[in-house]
């Protein structure tokens, strides 16, 4: 069956009304999280995970699918309207877009937003359901040698390659990879590192993980150091419309920013920051008017809004094919999967189709949804972003504990949930970046295993991980992402990386 | 955290990232000690002991490059924080995980919120810890009824 017979049969799953209701419950939820400020789309998926815990499968995922769109959407209404963008992959929308919303033009600049998205997650999902067969083909060939490159390539592309220090994204990873050995060894059944508590044996939960790293953190963070001082909300003047100007600047930005961000995406590189950072960059080199860059081009919001939302789907291509999350909002929803007991990976295409082409289809009919919640409704979802903080903080706490009470209410695991946010609290206050730690807690054991059942396979022989030429390519790459950047540093230009910083998503 | 030195010469080392380095040696230690002493008896060349070490081997190595960097004064310069909001999130964080079983859901999560209010400098408690008592036992009534979450019920709960 070629990609699409399979996408057809995906929206005959997705059309079922009670998926589509699920959708939209999703997207909404994701769009209103997504919009108040502090929370990126890490933190919405990492928040909204309880509501899907007692769906079946499918319906979860779809929900799941339309909370990570909605989340996207709701970052950048948040970022044109308020200077502080809810995550680090809207800051560029930001430049641009807060100041066309000074100048009275933020209607056309959340448009040009919300169609751009719109543009480049049709295009990106499109594209995420055409390649995806080829590469869970390619994947099939895949033995646990090169698993485990693909593995190490993913962590040094995560931790070290981005950000102001390979040192402090090495650590990261290290606490995340070291936190991921908790628990009951899946091959040998034995304890580590549990201390004799039982609560540990189960390892550690990658959403108490993650809900605490991102939302407590965060939070003890904003309140330590009186960030929260009310930033001034642009009012939505005159039409949301774009004009005829205002379209003929947007549609190239959209398609050269959909062609930027998928393939960053998809590459094991993490974060969608990137993307958006190239496309504004390419849209300032090639605009007729780069003289209003920086002061609220409309090419600025569109270019790397769009490839914002294509990396974000690109992001879900080594997510689905090859169960390999590169970044910290595709780790929550790989959590996701394995609450259900389904493991991402080219297995799933052969023995769930219809549960990943429904997935697939749903996210082109959240796409839809999103594109009319947004831009009609854009008023309703300003007034979110004028709660005060301290009611804003206090709910985020709230629905934070409420998610780890939902998955297991005991007093063990909301300790732990403690200690991991004043661990993210001392990580941000050094500079460490905490997508790492994420990554590194679901993707260790993962790595450990393909290693271990590498070595098995050869019995003992170390040169079975380099016996593959895939696999050399993939360990040189590796290599080079952690090499690279300390020399670029060293020479003093380590500015360029630090921008690129993949510190929220 | 007290240190703001303008010019590079005059930066001396870092405490707190020296302290940081310490604690990633002492984690890397609990993981060979743990490791070493909960031997199973697995024969395999490459058994359940093997990564932890590796992970423990490189800890330490990024243990020596923070001291170093911290030595080094390379740590990014930190804004000064005020320590009186931390304590009243995590204190109201403790509350809640300490009251969860005996007073119920909505009550420690009330507590939670009022102190996660105060933190944001908004009082006074008497008026915050209603408000959060009452939001949070709709929160308890749409996720332990509507969907069917497990969340512990206190005496404001079992009255419906």
């Amino acid at each position: 069956m070629d990609s699409f017979t399979l996408l057809a049969n995906g929206f005959a799953v997705a059309m079922q009304p009670l998926n589509l209701l699920y959708a939209l419950v999703g997207v909404t939820l994701g769009t209103a999280v997504g919009v108040l400020p502090g929370i990126g789309p890490a933190l919405t998926v990492a928040l909204l995970l309880p509501v899907t815990y007692k769906l079946d499968p499918a319906g979860s995922l779809i929900m799941f699918a339309g909370i990570y769109y909605g989340g996207m959407y709701g970052g950048s209404t948040t970022s044109i309207l308020l200077n502080t963008p809810g995550e680090s992959s809207s800051i560029v929308t930001a430049l641009e877009g807060n100041k066309m919303a000074r100048a009275g033009r933020g209607g056309p600049a959340l448009a040009t937003a919300a169609i751009g998205s719109f543009v480049a997650g049709l295009i990106a999902t499109m594209a995420l359901a055409l390649i995806a067969p080829t590469i869970v083909k390619f994947a099939l060939s895949f033995g646990p040698a090169e698993y485990f490159a693909l593995m190490i390539l993913a962590f040094m592309t995560v931790s070290a390659a981005f950000g102001d220090s390979t040192l402090r994204g090495l650590t990261a990873l290290f606490i995340g990879l070291a936190l991921g050995l908790v628990g009951i060894d899946l091959q040998t059944g034995q304890a580590r590192l549990a201390f004799g508590i039982p609560d540990l044996l189960d390892g550690v939960e990658v959403t108490t993980l993650a809900v605490a790293l991102f939302a407590i953190g965060e939070s003890l963070s904003v309140a330590a150091s009186h960030r929260y001082g009310q930033e001034k909300i642009e009012a939505v003047k005159g039409s949301v419309w774009m004009n005829r100007e205002d379209w003929s600047r947007s549609w190239k930005p959209w398609l050269r920013g959909t062609f930027i961000g998928f393939p960053i995406g998809a590459m094991p590189a993490g974060g969608a920051e990137i993307g958006t950072f190239l496309s504004y960059s390419v849209e300032k080199q090639l605009a007729k008017k780069p003289e209003e860059f920086g002061k609220g081009a409309i090419e600025g919001v569109a270019g790397p809004e769009a490839a914002n939302n294509a990396s974000a789907a690109g992001t879900l291509v080594p997510l689905l094919t090859l169960g390999l999350p590169t970044s910290a909002t595709a780790a929550i929803m790989l959590a996701g999967f394995q609450q259900f007991g389904l493991q991402p990976g080219p297995l799933l295409f052969a023995n769930n189709p219809q549960i990943v082409w429904g997935l697939i289809a749903s996210l082109l009919v959240a796409n839809f949804m999103l594109l009319v919640l947004n831009l009609p409704l854009v008023g309703l979802w300003v007034r979110l972003l004028s709660i005060p903080r301290h009611w804003l903080y206090a709910g985020i706490l709230v629905f934070a504990t409420l998610g780890t009470i939902g998955a297991n209410p005991s007093t063990f695991e909301l300790g732990m949930l403690l200690a991991f946010g004043i661990l993210g609290y001392v990580l941000r206050r050094f500079g460490y970046p905490i997508a790492p730690v994420v990554v590194g807690l679901i993707l260790g054991p993962m790595a450990e295993q393909q290693l271990r059942r590498a070595l098995a396979i050869s019995q003992g022989d170390p040169t079975v991980l380099v016996h593959s030429p895939i696999a050399v390519i993939l360990l040189i790459l590796a290599v080079c992402a952690v090499v690279v950047p300390l020399i670029m540093r060293a020479r003093g230009k380590g500015k360029i990386l630090a921008a690129l910083a993949a510190s929220e998503d | 955290m007290t240190q703001e030195s303008p010019s590079p010469e005059a930066r001396r080392p870092d405490r707190a990232a020296l302290v940081i380095a310490a604690v990633i040696a002492i984690l890397a230690a609990v993981i060979v000690y743990s490791t070493a002493t909960a031997q199973g008896g697995s024969a395999t060349r490459i058994g359940p002991s093997a990564f932890p070490y590796a992970i423990a081997g490189c800890l330490f190595v990024l243990s020596i490059w923070t001291a170093f960097e911290a030595v080094r004064g390379d740590f990014p310069e930190r804004e000064t924080q005020e320590i009186q909001p931390v304590i009243w999130i995590i204190g109201g964080l403790a509350a809640q995980m300490l009251l969860l079983h005996i007073t119920g859901f909505a009550i420690a999560t009330g507590l939670l919120f009022a102190a996660t209010a105060r933190a944001f400098g908004k009082g006074p408690l008497w008026m915050t810890i209603p408000i959060g008592i009452v939001l949070s036992f709709i929160v308890w009534v749409i996720f332990a009824k509507g969907l069917q979450l497990t969340l512990p019920a206190g005496p404001l709960e079992r009255l419906i």
